[in-house]
Order: structure tokens, then sequence, then C-alpha cells
């Protein structure tokens, strides 16, 4: 990056390397693009979903260096050198991991908008702690949101996860 | 909503850094975790012409034991310090207030630099800085180093000693007197969302009195409040139920809480009073049981 006394731009466009799902990535994007929006339209990467764009709501979720993160409060240029993984990096397309396979038998979600940003942060959570009580899962899953099943059907699915395939899926 | 346009740069070194601020003042901002300045951007309610993500510059991530307390670099992030073993032993009462901050997925980027300088009103690491006289390390191009106790640092809503064109390097923690029992207690409207009222509470006993107490709130006003006159009370005290119910009643005739959405003036000065009670009630018990390890492990009790 260059030094001081250079004269800086709001519209200059930003080269980036960065790993995504196992696949060396580049991008040309300006500053100011988050993450989810790279993901979503520079990459076609479009299981990430946007729901607040604050910080609240936790559909965007991805990991990133093996940590969850918002990707909606995470710029595209933060990212150079990271690696980001997505709901597309969890199973080869057309199948499901055990922890999809796991949710899926539990009925975890219904319309499937906060799917992407759960399955990441559970994703993160059984890496880190592969048999979590069910209070440990809801801890990990207040920030989360789903507006749909009232959150039994997701702690059952994770519990039923953690003791199929432990470090998950 | 989407950031406004704004130019990027991600110095390699603190000086390079620090040239930036300086060339650029009010314009630029830090970039940290960004887990409070973009959501500004997001909403539009900031509009830097220039970012500096510190995120590049080395050495600013430490956590280390440094003259029997902690040197903590600006840049370690809320999560890093939430698993270290040496936080959980040197500043137990950042331990405990750390899984308060909002999510994981918020605190594997969110910094302990970035909450210190954003200084939410209702941030929990405010509030454990003031509890253990922390001391803020920052640096400017023009005038070097100084170092800010945390009580001169915090000078009102969202605001600090920091200058536009100062980095916050390094938050230093005094070394905690063995056998303190600590307690971070908060009320929130969900779980992870900000404090409507917290407290940071640490107690040490001697001979069954209390010896020392540290107290201290966030959510109540504009800034971290330290309750310095309820510590003194409690000096000499018995570690019993009228000595914390008096020192809740002098916190909380002293507070003029704001009132919100979330909750009325009155209805936060109440929750301060029964936060500070429980919290000393919990740091006093946790106190008395380390006493009781040291005891036995010098052999004192067969
Ligand atoms: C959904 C959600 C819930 C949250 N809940 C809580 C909560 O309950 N409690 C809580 O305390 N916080 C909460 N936060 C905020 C979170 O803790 C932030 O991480 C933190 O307040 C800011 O740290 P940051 O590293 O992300 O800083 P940034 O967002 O990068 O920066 C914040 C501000 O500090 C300045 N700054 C940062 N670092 C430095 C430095 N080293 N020197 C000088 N200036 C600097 C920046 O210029 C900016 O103005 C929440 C955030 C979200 C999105
Ligand atoms: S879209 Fe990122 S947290 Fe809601
Ligand atoms: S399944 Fe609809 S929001 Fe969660």
């Amino acid at each position: 990056m260059s030094g001081a006394g250079d004269t800086i731009s709001a519209d200059e466009i930003i080269t980036i390397e960065l790993t995504v799902n196992g696949t060396p990535r580049l991008g040309h994007v300006e500053a100011r693009k988050t993450l989810a929006d790279f993901l979503r339209e520079d990459l076609a990467l479009t299981g990430t979903h946007l729901g607040c764009e604050h910080g609240v709501c936790g559909a965007c979720t991805v990991l990133v260096d093996g940590e969850p993160a918002r990707s909606c409060l995470m710029l595209a240029v933060q990212a150079r050198g990271c690696e980001v993984r997505t709901i597309e990096g969890l199973a080869p397309e057309g199948t499901l991991g055990p922890l999809q396979q796991a949710m899926w038998e539990n009925h975890s979600f219904q319309c499937g908008f906060c799917t992407p940003g759960f399955l990441m942060q559970i994703t993160a959570l059984l890496a880190e702690n592969p048999a979590p009580s069910e209070a440990e899962v809801r801890e990990a899953l207040t920030g989360n949101l789903c507006r749909c099943t009232g959150y039994q059907s997701i702690v059952r699915g994770v519990m039923a996860a953690s003791g199929a395939a432990p470090g998950g899926g | 909503m989407k950031p406004p346009p704004f130019a990027y740069r991600a110095p390699e070194s603190l000086g390079e850094a620090l040239s930036m601020l300086a060339e650029h003042g009010d314009d630029a901002k830090v970039l940290a975790g960004g887990q409070s300045l973009v959501p500004l951007l997001n909403l539009r309610l900031a509009r830097p012409a220039l970012l500096v993500d510190l995120a590049r510059v080395p050495g600013l991530a430490g956590v280390d034991q440094r003259a029997g307390g902690l040197a903590l670099g600006a840049m370690a992030r809320e999560r890093t310090l939430e698993r270290s073993e040496l936080v959980r032993r040197l500043a137990p009462l950042l331990s405990a207030a750390l899984p308060f901050i909002g999510h994981p997925a918020i605190r594997s980027r969110g910094t302990l630099g970035g909450s210190l300088a954003h200084a939410d009103p209702a941030a929990e690491i405010p509030a454990v800085a003031a509890a253990l006289d922390a001391e803020m390390v920052v640096v400017s191009a023009g005038r070097g180093e100084r170092t800010v106790a945390a009580k001169d640092f915090f000078s009102g809503y969202l605001s600090t000693a920091l200058e536009p064109d100062e980095i916050l390097t390094e938050v230093r923690i005094p070394p905690f007197p063995s056998g303190m029992g600590v307690s971070f207690m908060e009320v929130a409207r969900r779980h992870g969302d900000f404090a409507m009222v917290g407290v940071a509470a640490a107690v040490r006993l001697e001979a069954g009195y209390i010896a020392e107490a540290r107290l201290a709130l966030t959510g109540v006003a504009d800034a971290p409040v330290r309750a310095v006159d309820a510590e003194r009370s409690l000096l000499g005290a018995a570690p019993d139920a009228a000595s914390f119910a008096g020192a809740a009643q002098a916190v909380a005739q002293r507070l003029a809480p704001r009132s919100d959405l979330h909750g009325s003036a009155e209805y936060r000065r109440e929750v301060a009073g029964t936060l500070v009670r429980r919290a000393l009630a919990a740091a006093s018990g946790r106190a008395a049981a380390h006493n009781l390890q040291g005891d036995l492990e010098e052999g004192a009790i067969p």
C-alpha cells in the first residue's frame, strides 16, 4: 500500500487476492464494498444472505480464517490474504455435509433465509467445541436471528449433528 | 444501506499509519475490527474521506505479561482475550466481562482498543478499564507517546482523550492483587445487546473483612462510572447483606441515568442498585473461596 503524502481518492479500485472455499480468487473492488457484496456480486456466491447490514441478524455470517464474522461488517479489502469460507464451501454442489444432513433431518429451517448464517456459525462452534451442551449451543447462536422456527428445531439439529459428526460439517 | 465512498490504506508500520493521520487529520478514521465503525458507515452516520486500517501494523495485538500486570495490544481481538488463560489469571474481571459483548461473530473481529476508543456509554470494556485502573498508551506523529489513566480517558458520550491524529496502541493493566474475587453482571433487553446497566465488582477480604473493593458501572451515564465513594464505604466492613445494600444505595443515589426506549432513568437506577448488591455478594463469595484455597495451599488448614 502506498505511504503517507500520496493523494487519496475515494473511487480508486483496489486489487485483492484471497482464498474463498479453498480456491484462490482475485478481486478489483472499491474500498467501500463489503465482503458480503463482494461474495454475492463479484463471485456470484449468493448463498451468503444480507438481512440487516449492520451486524444484528447474523444472516451474512461467514468464516474468515476459521472464525465466524459478519460479512456485512467487513470490507472486502480487509479480507486481502484471508481464507474465507461460505455456505457454498460446506459440501460439494448437490450434496449435504453431515451438519446439513442433521439439520435437514430435524426440519431445522423453514424459509431458509437465515440458514447460511446459522450453518456457518454452527460450523465454527463445532470446530471449537465438538460436543457442546444445549446451553452452549444456544449461547453460540444468540447472534443469529430466525423469524420462522422459534429456534427449537435448530437447536435440535445442532445437537443431532454434534452427536453424529464431531468436528462439524 | 451501503457505505459512502472513501479511500483506504493499510499501512504496514505504525510510523506510516501515524503520518497518514497527521496528514489527513479529521478526514481520516482508524479502522480496527470495524464492528462499530462499519455499521456507522453502512448507515452513513460516518463519512470519513480515508480509512487507515491498523490490521497490518505489526506489534499491536500482543497479549503479554509485564511487570506483574498485563500489556494488551489495542488490536487484540475480544475473542482472543476471552480465550486467553493469561488474561483469566491476571485480569479475571476482563475475562468475566468479555462474553457479554455482542455475539461470538462480533467478538472475533472487535478489538480491545476499538471498544475503548469508541467509548459507547453502555460498553463493557470501558467499565472494566475504569475498575482496573488501566492505562492507555496513545501515540501521535507530532507529539510522540503519552499515557492516559482510565479516569482521564473517557470524556463523555462516545468521546475520549484521543486526538484525531492519535492511535491507541496498548492498554496496561496493573498487577491485580491476589485473592481478589470478581464479578461482572448486566441486564440487557436481549442476550448480546448493549447493557442497560452493567456492574464490574472486585473485592478482597482480610481476616473476614473487606480490605479492598472496586466498583464500576456502565450504561448509567455518558461514560463509565467508578463508584469511589461506595468503594470507600466498604473498607473494613463485613461482607454481608447490610454492607452491600448500603453500597448499592450510595451508588444509586448519585446516578442520573438517561431515559430511553429501553428503560427509564428510574428503572436504570433501581437495576443499578440491585446489580451492585448482587455483584458485590458474588465477588465477596469468590474472594472468600480464594482465601480458603490459599490457606489450604499454605497448609494453614490441615
Ligand atoms: C450487533 C453488535 C452488537 C454489539 N454489542 C456490543 C456490546 O454488547 N457491548 C460492547 O461493548 N460492544 C458491542 N458491540 C461493539 C463491538 O464491541 C465493537 O467491536 C467495539 O465497540 C469496537 O471495536 P472495533 O475493533 O470493532 O472498532 P472499530 O469499529 O474499527 O472502531 C471503532 C472506533 O474506534 C476508533 N479506533 C479503533 N481502534 C483505534 C485505535 N487503536 N486508536 C484510535 N482509534 C481507534 C475508530 O476510528 C472508530 O471511531 C457490538 C457490535 C455489533 C455490531
Ligand atoms: S446482514 Fe450482516 S448481520 Fe445482518
Ligand atoms: S427459517 Fe426463515 S428466518 Fe430462519
